[in-house]
């Protein structure tokens, strides 16, 4: 593409819509008691959790899961929405193997949860309100996956093999209202606000939201128009993003890739498409001659969902704190400044300094190992912290050594290092290692002795109240018992062994 | 047709039929039917018909319509549109897993299986 993405925003005002699908962690489907895939049950091969409703099998009797409502609520509730006092489902017919009902039950035009917003915060700590059009419940499709060339044929032709054991999970699916004004942030936007909405769904223990099980999946909305004045652009959906990198691509390249179409006094096309991991961009999906005519109607196997508001209530009370207050309230605890806090949660380091002052170390401290030596062997490994092979238990353990005064900040890092490389627990490391601190006089004395033996003229020196060369003579003690002295009391016993 | 207790219970409302709105007016007008929308939703229902089934079934399906806009004149305001006959709200279910079928017995009423999965022709256009 010749227009780059920072020539294209210079030109444009990008316009974003995003919807989120959300695999609710229920222990069983939306309609049937199937166990979910979503919801702890590991599937040992295909089409294990399947029921005949999940099945879409001829005479079989979808009923609501009251648990997946309940969480549908929670997770209205915590974008600030308005939650319905009635509402449906609705049948949406589209035939794909995947459904093999040939409609997906979902709901249309009476979601369970509408108009809210949610408030994300950009990592410079700008803070962009997101405007939420909708949260509605739904049921997840099941899987295909292609065959194609000459291996697995079947009667010569290339096919498609399909999996149910995902039909059926609970979905929540969040829609935005465009989201305008972002300008040049609009991918940082997009990912953040994905990445809020995981956050969220973990909080209120609604869905593990692993983005790479396809827990969350987004559809990533852009438009462009000449000015923030200007009506809305003609929109692409690109479907299933599923990671926060590729949907920050996805925008970049979808707002250059379009500018680059009207540039051209071309026109965008209203369509689907798809994103691709390797180059990072995207291209036309399938058309569909039927799109858009899903022949909504009322689900008639199903009565209305009413929500009773005592219940919505009972559920606002037991909302557990949401990421954002859990990060103010920290930052609070723990004294750090706002650039601090930034960087710590930037670093994905909040949990991980969190456990590790609940194991003993001090907010300071805890900073420290994670934002300091942890997060350079994390960088130089290219693995994020948490995956560095040491709990915030053993750095709390650290820590508590140095404060006992066992061992200092350079020996500290020692033990870390034998931390690190599987030696086992600080106390270990520093065991196996011999690394504490030299308290016993003795063996000191041994050292400080043959020191001076060697340099009798600095000893004299020393004597006559010349104390320049006291450095090098703590240096070398300090070289000799490999760091393990303390410097303070190396230099009360020369001071001792000179004039005594 | 389903198992209640507990919470579920406590949540159904037996009749709560004056809290449902109506169906969205949308879905409750039709149009007449003639045959140019039976093509289109047979073609949207991927049911293949001959010309003379079109014909018939535009038809048929006209004179269904026209009863209902009948009823529709009949029901006065006072009437509330209702997408199910019977009034109830909230019937949930436990989130409590149950049996699930044998996945050998499931595949052998398929045309064709493969690695535990149905097998079901490419759908042209389909990206791979």
């Amino acid at each position: 593409m010749s227009v780059t993405y920072e020539d294209a925003v210079t030109r444009y005002d990008p316009v974003l819509g995003i919807e989120v699908h959300v695999e609710l962690g229920t222990r069983t489907k939306m309609f049937d008691d199937a166990p979910s895939p979503a919801g702890g049950t590991e599937p040992e091969h295909a089409n294990q959790l399947v029921t005949p409703v999940s099945l879409g099998l001829p005479g079989a009797l979808p009923v609501v899961n009251g648990t997946a409502v309940e969480h549908a609520i929670k997770i209205g509730l915590a974008l600030n929405c308005q939650i319905a006092e009635v509402c449906r489902f609705a049948r949406k017919n589209y035939f794909y193997p995947d459904v093999p009902k040939n409609f997906q039950t979902s709901q249309y035009d009476e979601p369970i949860a509408y108009e809210g917003y949610l408030d994300v915060e950009l990592a410079d700590g700008t803070v962009v309100r997101v405007e939420i059009e909708r949260a509605h419940m739904e049921e997840d499709a099941g899987k295909n996956t292609h065959v194609g060339g000459a291996a697995g044929r079947i009667h010569g032709a290339s096919h498609s093999l399909v999996d149910y054991n995902r039909a059926g999970v609970p979905l929540v699916e969040i829609v935005t209202k465009p989201i305008t004004g972002v300008g040049d942030r609009a991918p940082e936007v997009a990912r953040a606000y994905v990445q809020t909405l995981r956050d969220i769904f973990r909080a209120l223990e609604v869905s593990e939201a692993r983005m790479e099980r396809g827990n969350v999946r987004a559809d990533v909305n852009v438009s462009l128009r000449p000015t923030p004045t200007s009506p809305l652009g003609t929109r692409t959906e690109t479907k299933n993003v599923n990671s926060f990198r590729s949907i920050e691509r996805t925008v970049r390249f979808e707002i250059a890739r379009q500018a680059e179409v009207l540039d051209g006094g071309g026109s965008v096309l209203q369509e689907t498409r798809h994103f691709h991991e390797d180059d990072g961009s995207t291209s036309p999906g399938r058309v569909k001659s039927d799109a858009e005519d899903y022949r909504y109607f009322p689900e008639p196997d199903l009565v209305p969902v009413a929500p009773s508001r005592e219940w919505v209530e009972q559920i606002r009370a037991t909302l557990p704190e949401l990421p954002a207050a859990r990060r103010r309230r920290l930052q609070g605890d723990w004294g750090y400044a706002d650039a601090e806090m930034r960087d710590v949660v930037n670093a994905g380091a909040l949990e991980l300094i969190e456990a590790t002052v609940a194991a003993g170390a001090s907010p300071a401290a805890a900073r420290k190992w994670w934002m300091g030596e942890l997060a350079r062997t994390a960088k130089s490994q290219d693995v994020a912290l948490e995956e560095l092979p040491v709990t915030p238990a053993a750095i709390g353990e650290l820590q508590t050594l140095v404060d006992a005064g066992r061992i200092n900040d350079k020996l500290a890092r020692q033990v870390l290092e034998g931390v690190l490389a599987g030696e086992g627990s600080p106390e270990q490391v520093l065991t196996a290692r011999g690394l504490e601190i030299v308290s016993d006089d003795g063996p000191l004395l041994e050292v400080i002795d043959a020191t001076l033996a060697e340099q009798p003229d600095i000893v004299e020196k020393i004597r006559s109240g010349n104390l320049g060369p006291m450095g090098a003579i703590i240096g070398a003690v300090m070289k000799a018992t490999r760091g393990q002295a303390d410097a303070g009391r190396v230099r009360e016993l020369v001071m001792e062994r000179v004039n005594g | 047709m389903c198992a209640l207790s507990g919470d579920a219970l406590e949540r159904m409302s037996v009749d709560a039929r004056p809290e449902v709105p109506a169906v969205p007016h949308r879905l409750a007008t039709m149009s007449t039917i003639d045959s140019a929308e039976v093509v289109r939703l047979a073609g949207l229902a991927r049911i293949d018909l001959s010309e003379d089934e079109v014909t018939r079934l535009a038809g048929e399906l006209d004179v269904i319509v026209q009863a209902v806009a009948t009823v529709s004149e009949v029901a006065g305001a006072d009437v509330p549109a209702t997408s199910h006959p019977i009034p109830l709200t909230n019937v949930f279910r436990d989130d409590v897993p149950g049996e699930t079928l044998d996945t050998a017995a499931v595949l052998s009423q398929a045309p064709e299986a493969q690695d535990d999965k149905f097998a079901v022709p490419q759908i042209l256009g389909e990206e791979v």
